[in-house]
């Protein structure tokens, strides 16, 4: 079938799956019946245990989902050393679900697929090696890729059952007590494993630092906490906030990011109270910067910064430029580090952060997002997940997420390199063109055409030209002319579901 | 007297021409003139590579309002000649010629491109020229350089090279450049043409930037060659007219409308006669102004 916007979905997957098509980004009111997990009552005064083998021989059982998180980002001890010991013992059939998958953690998940331990994903994303072992149709079954709110969602209703979660944790006590802002290897907000802490049925703690009973602020508790056990080291602070967080000296990246506080400052949002999300990267950090200085112009403050947290908007909280922090990641060791600083730092859990399917999220009150795109089309839908060669490299994030707020701004190159970004149809719909308002490229503007009141804002900006999409596309040819079209098999490698649960898409397997 | 459509030659922006992704992108940053440089930033092996490079992306790339210049390879050079047929066929707006010495190098370069139009069914004199004097010969003759030919547009001063001809190197207060860029404007001046100042390579230093910056732009020049895109706001700020600046000028345009309904040769503004170097100021001024995008479609000045 096709669903609402026209993507194709095999009707088998549909039946098999129980899987509806992608049909309004609007979540509406439902009812919603939530899982709870099993609980093993324990009384003991401790709940260390010598060995992660040992943990693991507890805990696990051939075909169980298992989950892990991915605030260590690329510095992560955790996720390989017990992947190690699972592959090693020969467990099979194995669901893998962690918040995301980073580089770090690609060789040994590859390894595990070739052994037939895992046979099933759910991830916001992955790149690299696994995503091109993935999308040259390496698992059986597709992977299913879901956002950080949907990932809430999913867990909240059962979609996804955690039977045990490994979470690593800089520090813990030794009933379980844990947060993420002190220790060698302070990433900042749980956020996202907040989640598997509260619904997963064997919560394991894993900390290179047990801190004396009761270890406070608690952000994971002892009441959620099945085993801790310590190892030497659960992350390298070195690459925990590496990768994302750059000031760009680019200069196309500056001019992208001025256009881009033009449009905020210039748009009804932009009042005192306002609130938004910039997420990481070169373009998003600079945009921070414009944003802090027509703040300061203006005499305008924010009431809360939303999502991953970087650095740059510490300082606007320091300043006062901004009230809240709500912070759900930190990219970098500067918004790690102040967490435990700055009582207006508020770390978040991802259903808070997000889940449509809740009583009410942050990004609900969101203003203003401004979010990146691989590829964009002249239907605005944008991809975030399948490269220009059609293998999986990205993640969704919290892209869908905060694209529902009142001022979605995708900043975009028109190309890169010789491939265009802004195209006629993208190669996997990620996030519905019905979400985003303003799309940012070096050349100028386009503005969804649902949303009038924007163009009479923006349409006499100086040095900001307004174009249709259509014609951003054509300017896009021009540059670097059409591209062949990519080849796939009929294959499903993977499919990437809305936020709602509905399925948007799907990726099939390369042809080579 | 029509200074209305002077063109504005506030940023030259200097692009490698061995750099695909420069060269694209060279037109996103809003410079007044875009320099493709097939000179100094190109190593000798990547010379032709170069040339086709520019060449190819001069047929294919919309560079919007831009001025058009190419800085060649210099005479005593085998690229030279191949240079100039390449970027007459293809119409570049201006050649830059560099380390010019002599009204007489350009006499030459101006029958290689003159001849260039004819094979290449150009219309004969649309390619204009510019010089970039690097030497304390080149000062002191230029002079004559600036009204070698018809086709000139502008002389610049390139201050690497003439700072090391002069047994000394660039200064924080550029005093060393006092005598040279006062010759180059007079003579740009006296010429009808436009003069260029100096790169300015320290990107860290922005202070020092916009100290040369204000310091050329309160001597006469047009404007500055420019190494790095983000210098382009900042030449752009300095030159920017105060809000002072467009009222007035607005009220002696206003004058002169008047005194043209009127059909009087006289233009007067509270009961004072302007003068021309008045109007022709008026006129910059608004020139200024509009490209800064300080004035909105009705002229009235935006506040910021």
């Amino acid at each position: 079938m096709k669903n609402k916007i026209n993507r194709n979905i095999p009707d088998e997957i549909m039946r098999e799956q129980g899987y509806t098509g992608f049909d309004s980004v609007e979540f509406g009111n439902p009812d919603i019946q939530r899982v709870a997990p099993k609980v093993t009552a324990t009384t003991g005064n401790s709940k260390v245990v010598a060995s992660l083998a040992e943990v693991i021989e507890k805990t696990l059982h051939n075909g169980m989902t298992i989950s892990f998180h991915h605030h260590f980002r690329e510095g992560d001890y955790v996720f390989n050393q017990v992947m190690r010991l699972i592959i090693d013992n020969g467990y099979q059939n194995l669901t893998l679900a962690p918040s995301s998958l980073t580089n770090v953690m690609n060789d040994i998940v590859v390894e595990a697929i070739d052994k037939g331990v895992v046979t099933n994903i759910t991830s916001s994303g992955m790149r690299g090696s696994l995503g091109d072992a993935v999308s040259h149709g390496a698992l059986a079954n597709p992977v299913i890729f879901r956002s950080h709110g949907n990932r809430a969602r999913a867990i909240e209703t059962g979609a996804i059952k955690i039977d045990v979660a490994f979470l690593g944790v800089p520090n813990a006590d030794e009933m379980g007590n844990a947060n993420g802002m002190d220790g060698k290897a302070a990433f900042g907000s749980l956020g996202y494993a907040l989640m598997d802490a509260q619904y997963a049925d064997k919560v394991v703690l894993i900390t290179d630092s047990i801190k004396p009973y009761p270890n406070t602020p608690a952000s994971i508790k002892q009441t959620q906490v099945d085993y801790v056990v310590e190892i030497d080291a659960v992350g390298n602070p070195d690459k925990i906030g590496s990768g994302a967080t750059r000031f760009t000296k680019d200069p196309k990246e500056l001019k992208i990011a001025k256009t881009v506080n033009d449009v905020i400052i210039n748009s009804p949002y932009f009042k005192d109270g306002f609130s938004f999300q910039t997420g990481s990267g070169g373009a998003a950090l600079a945009v921070t910067r414009f944003l802090r200085q027509a703040m300061l112009d203006k005499h305008i403050k924010a009431s809360f910064a939303l999502g991953g947290i970087t650095k740059p908007t510490i300082d606007l909280l320091e300043e006062g430029l901004v009230a809240k922090v709500m912070d759900v990641q930190d990219f970098d060791k500067g918004a790690a580090e102040s967490m435990h600083l700055n009582k207006n730092q508020q770390e978040i859990d991802a259903s808070w952060y997000a889940d449509p399917a809740n009583k009410g999220a942050m990004v609900d009150k969101l203003d203003v997002a401004i979010l990146s795109a691989l590829e964009l089309d002249t239907k605005f839908n944008v991809n975030v997940m399948s490269g220009s060669d059609g293998v999986i490299r990205g993640a969704i994030g919290g892209h869908q997420d905060a694209a529902t707020a009142k001022l979605t701004i995708i900043s975009a190159p028109l190309v890169r390199g010789r491939i265009a970004t802004i195209v006629n149809d993208v190669t996997t719909v990620v996030t519905p063109g019905d979400s985003v308002d303003v799309v940012v490229t070096e050349v100028g503007i386009a503005i969804n055409p649902k949303r009038q009141d924007l163009m009479t804002a923006l349409r006499d900006l100086p040095g900001v030209p307004v174009y249709t999409i259509e014609e951003l596309q054509q300017m896009a040819v021009q540059k670097v002319g059409t591209a062949k079209p990519l080849e796939f098999t009929d294959k499903v490698v993977a499919l990437i579901e809305y936020r709602d649960g509905s399925l948007i898409d799907v990726i099939h397997e390369v042809k080579d | 007297m029509n200074q209305q459509n002077e063109r504005l030659r506030r940023t030259m922006m200097f692009v490698p021409g061995n750099n695909p992704a420069m060269v694209k992108d060279a037109g996103i940053f809003g410079a007044d003139s875009i320099m493709f440089d097939l000179e100094d930033a190109v190593a000798m092996t990547e010379k032709d590579a170069a040339r086709y490079l520019v060449f190819e992306a001069l047929q294919t790339i919309d560079y919007g309002n831009a001025e058009l210049v190419v800085r060649i390879n210099g005479l005593d050079t085998p690229y030279y000649e191949n240079d100039i047929k390449a970027m007459v066929k293809a119409g570049i707006d201006v050649i830059r010629l560099p380390k010019v010495e002599s009204a007489e190098m350009m006499h030459t370069l101006e029958k290689l491109v003159a001849d260039a139009e004819k094979n290449f069914d150009r219309e004969v004199g649309t390619t204009k020229l510019m010089a970039a004097i690097e030497s304390a010969k080149g000062v002191v003759h230029a002079n004559e350089i600036a009204a070698a030919s018809k086709r000139m547009i502008g002389i610049a001063l390139s201050a690497e090279d003439y700072t090391t001809d002069m047994k000394t190197h660039r200064y924080p207060d550029g005093q060393e450049l006092l005598y040279a860029r006062n010759v180059i404007l007079h003579a740009a001046r006296a010429a009808g043409i436009a003069a260029f100042d100096t790169v300015f390579t320290n990107m860290d230093d922005e202070a020092g930037f916009y100290r040369e910056t204000e310091l050329i732009h309160q001597l006469g020049f047009d404007g500055k060659s420019l190494v790095n895109p983000r210098q382009i706001a900042m030449v752009n700020k300095v030159y920017q007219p105060t809000k002072q600046e467009i009222e007035k000028a607005q009220n002696v345009i206003a004058a002169i409308e008047e005194a043209r309904l009127k059909g009087s040769g006289v233009i007067s503004m509270n009961g004072q006669m302007v003068d021309r170097p008045v109007v022709l100021r008026a006129q910059r001024v608004m020139n200024l102004a509009n490209a800064a995008n300080l004035v909105d479609a009705e002229g009235n000045y935006i506040e910021k």
